[in-house]
């Protein structure tokens, strides 16, 4: 394998380095209402190999990648596939040049079987019917080739996040694809899970196929790609080895600057119970939970996805109120039957899924920090106080860092990292007593996880009573000063911080 | 709780403009209002040889034909921004003209449908037709709220059980020998100065008031707006309740103008004010749509029917191109919101 070239002149070497590309981007740009997305950009794909990007959010590698697979046009630049220029026409161009792309949000339809899933469009057909003992054949021997254990006739809505990833690669595998686009696909996936995931990537490699990795996790990165590229802000950086770069070589590429501290841990003073769980339960999803949370003291939750982690959060918010069991405020026994409840009580709710239950997508940025803090404040005989508001919205979104051109701007041309920003915005702004974060650095970069950890730190710091669910243990241990853990519904130990390590966490999760 | 002011007060790394637009979203809607305004126009002077535009009588009973229209579409563009539909609206100005011409009819009057309640002062009439739009709207909110189902069943029950209620009030009998106090809100301008505060007053609502705020945030995401504290069941009372109200307002107007009450009005209107709402940029996926857009989009149906007439073309091409038009809207709107994702 040859080694990254960064800085290649083509002309010398006649045309062989163009032919054993697989993929090969140059002079790429994408601008977006306000902002450059791409600016001149490279790439280069070879057969065989992993291909890690990296970058912080914004960085701009999702957009690369969605040019890449024709789900956009880019507004300059060139795409040859296998040495051939191309210019896609969407999605189902690119698949058909070989090219598929794993999106970060699923795209399957729920109601509808594994294999139909797979081959829709491409159904086979006998008179003009769908073959069905043919389509279950053709996606079994799909699996069998990628070792996946998935009953081909299984609604696709009964399977976990984990699943669904398999079935999604499948599909791309179907295809014929010589390029496969995989954008953060373990952002859901639990440690086995993650290593299945990797078999099969290992596999697809050693069939000569190039997988384009877009990750934000340093580890995954040393497990499984072979060459890394670096963004920042929309710029190419860099491409290296990954058995010739370090960690911090890396981080310092992707940000510019060096990171301090990634878990600022300050000792605060705890103060008295602010939130008193007692024997918690929803019917079929959880059930006996008790826990306190004092002041100033960010209470871990730890557990494997699908442990009723998110559950008990959304029973203490009153999304889905709990149908037993005592929740005491301050030495106040309440009932929370809704959101709107639970926020009269000074508590603050950021959901896990940042897509289904947190943005206003086709709503701009302004709009969507000020949704809860509306139901208190900046109101007067109904009307919006718009000029107050709209300041205290700025100053907020400043102290964020949000990066937006406005507050004007559709939240949904904002990378993910910043839309969660002003996610966490929307609920600083309603001054929370209990804030329950949940999962709040799915999916960000690593500038913006730390600056997340400082802020909820200093949160903390205020008094702030902190639930903070996380899938990344190191997150959990770096940031807790107890850890709560969770295994099918059940609460199955608390843990103090000096006692809190990876092994005694994962001893609980999987009892 | 000091949790946002120290925060707030860090060095701003970067500057913000403020939140605005280059272009009103209404712009594109209005250009497409003049254009087909020039089009009768030139036309006027080809075929019938006199101006279109240059008539005031003519604007003047256009916008008078429409302004029932346009008050059902003010209330019908708020339900669509939550992500529902209202198609009991034209039902709804049924039931509204017969309840409240029926307590509006001269004293005296024999053959009056509550004999004893003739000659009563305007005032009864018109709270009994709001309240009968609001109930009408109350049951079609605390359906969708409560039940879950979705507002296209829940407002289709609204729209046929209504326009049966209107048929049996009177057994099918036309309402008459109203009072000149209660045909004086049908007469001259009033419909049109009716319409106007109407759009204004729920202008200023989805504009500048949490009400707004909470209506483009249910629309634009239910869920989101659950979790932000939004009581979203209680919301969509109200708005139903609205548009339900302003159906009845309308169908008050409709009578007050025909000085009769009559269970076949307000038929297909329901369509006529979702066409307006959706020629004016209201999006039926939800979140997005301005009152302003709605009444250019009322007013394109109006210059449409006007001008055809004018121009003598038959009343069957009008609605051929009438449905062209409206579909014509929604792909141009989804052609700009595909731009504005920048895809």
């Amino acid at each position: 394998m040859s080694t990254a070239d960064t800085a290649e002149v083509d002309a010398p070497r006649r045309a062989a380095p163009a032919e054993n590309l697989l993929l090969e981007v140059s002079g790429v740009q994408k601008i977006f209402p306000g902002v450059v997305a791409l600016d001149n950009v490279k790439f280069k794909l070879r057969p065989g190999t992993v291909h890690a990007l990296m970058g912080e959010n914004g960085a701009g590698k999702s957009t690369l990648m969605k040019i890449i697979a024709g789900v956009y046009t880019p507004d300059g630049g060139e795409l040859r596939v296998k040495g051939k220029a191309l210019k896609l026409h969407g999605p189902l161009d690119a698949l058909n040049h070989g090219i598929a792309m794993i999106h970060q949000e699923l795209n399957l339809m729920a109601p509808m079987t594994v294999a139909e899933n797979i081959w829709i469009g491409r159904e086979p057909r006998r008179l003009g019917f769908v073959d069905h003992g043919e389509l279950r054949r053709r996606t079994q021997a799909l699996f069998d080739k990628l070792k996946i254990e998935l009953d081909p006739e299984a609604k696709v809505g009964t399977l976990s996040i984990a699943n669904r990833q398999m079935v999604e690669i499948a599909k791309a595998v179907s295809f014929e694809s010589d390029v496969l686009i995989m954008d953060e696909p373990t952002s859901a996936l639990t440690d086995h899970e993650v290593n299945h995931l990797f078999r099969i990537i290992r596999d697809l490699r050693s069939q000569g196929k190039g997988i384009v990795y877009i990750t934000h996790k340093m580890n995954e990165l040393f497990e499984i790609a072979d060459e890394v590229s670096v963004f920042r802000d929309g710029k190419y950086i860099d491409t290296k080895l990954s058995t010739e770069v370090t960690r911090d070589q890396i981080i310092h590429m992707m940000v510019g600057r060096e990171i301090t501290q990634m878990f600022p841990k300050d000792e605060v003073p705890i103060g008295d119970v602010v939130l008193k769980v007692e024997n918690l339960t929803v019917d079929g999803i959880f059930r006996d939970i008790s826990f306190e949370v004092r002041a100033g003291e960010i209470f871990g939750l730890a557990g494997l996805v699908g442990s009723g982690r998110s559950n008990v959060a959304e029973a203490i918010f009153g999304v889905v109120p709990a149908t037993s069991g005592q929740i005491t405020i301050k030495g106040r026994p309440v009932t929370i039957d809704s959101p709107a409840t639970a926020m009269r009580h000074g508590m603050a709710f950021l959901t896990e899924d940042r897509k289904e239950t947190g943005c206003f997508l086709i709503l701009d940025v302004l709009c969507n920090m000020d949704t809860a803090v509306l139901s208190q404040r900046y109101v007067k005989g109904g009307f919006v106080q718009h000029a107050e508001l709209e300041r205290d919205c700025k100053a907020m979104a400043n102290a964020l860092r949000i990066k937006t051109p406005t507050l004007g701007e559709t939240i949904q041309n904002l990378s993910g990292g910043n839309q969660q920003k002003a996610l966490i915005g929307r609920w600083l702004l309603t001054k929370p007593k209990i804030l329950i974060l949940d999962e709040p650095t799915r999916g960000i970069d690593v500038g913006a996880k730390a600056e997340i950890h400082r802020l909820v730190t200093k949160l903390a710091g205020e008094g702030v009573a902190v639930i903070m669910i996380s899938s990344e243990l190191p997150e959990v241990l770096g940031m807790s000063d107890r850890v709560m853990v969770m295994h099918e519904g059940r609460m199955t130990g608390i843990v103090d911080r000096a006692d809190a390590d990876q092994v005694t966490i994962m001893d609980l999760a999987s009892q | 709780m000091a949790i946002d002011n120290a925060a707030l007060h860090q060095p701003a790394p970067m500057s913000f403009k403020s939140a605005k637009r280059k272009w009103p979203p209404e712009l594109s809607i209005l250009l497409v209002l003049v254009g087909i305004s020039l089009f009768f126009e030139l036309l006027g002077w080809a075929v019938v040889g006199q101006s279109f535009l240059l008539n005031t009588d003519r604007l003047i009973v256009m916008i008078l034909q429409m302004s029932v229209i346009g008050i059902i579409a003010v209330g019908v563009t708020q339900v669509i921004i939550t992500g529902g539909i209202d198609l009991s609206s034209g039902s709804v100005v049924a039931v509204a003209a017969m309840v409240s011409a029926s307590l509006a009819q001269e004293s005296g009057y024999a053959r009056a449908v509550f004999p004893s309640l003739t000659g009563l002062p305007v005032f009864f009439p018109i709270i009994a037709g709001l309240l009968v739009g609001l109930v009408c709207g109350l049951v079609n909110g605390g359906l969708i709220a409560f039940t879950a189902i979705p507002p296209f069943i829940a407002t289709l029950g609204m729209m046929v059980s209504a326009r049966g209620f209107a048929k049996w009030y009177t057994h099918g009998q036309p309402v008459s020998m109203l009072t000149d106090q209660y045909a004086w809100i049908g007469s001259g301008v009033m419909p049109v100065v009716i319409f106007l505060v109407v759009a204004a007053i729920f202008h200023v609502a989805l504009g500048y008031t949490r009400y707004g705020k909470f209506t483009y945030a249910i629309g634009a995401n239910r869920q989101a707006a659950r979790v932000s504290g939004i009581n979203v069941g209680r919301h969509l009372i109200i708005v139903y309740s609205i548009a339900g109200m302003l159906a009845g307002l309308a169908g008050m107007v409709t009578s007050a103008r025909a000085i009769t009450g009559q269970a076949g009005m307000g038929m297909s209107y329901e369509l006529d004010a979702i066409a307006a709402a959706v020629i004016g940029g209201v999006s039926l996926a939800g979140g997005v749509g301005r009152i302003t857009g709605t009444v250019i989009g009322v007013l394109i149906l109006g210059v449409m029917t006007s001008g055809f007439t004018f121009i003598r073309i038959d009343a069957y091409y009008q609605e051929i191109v009438k449905g062209i038009i409206i579909v014509a809207a929604v792909v141009a709107d989804q052609y700009r919101q595909r731009n504005r994702r920048g895809g």
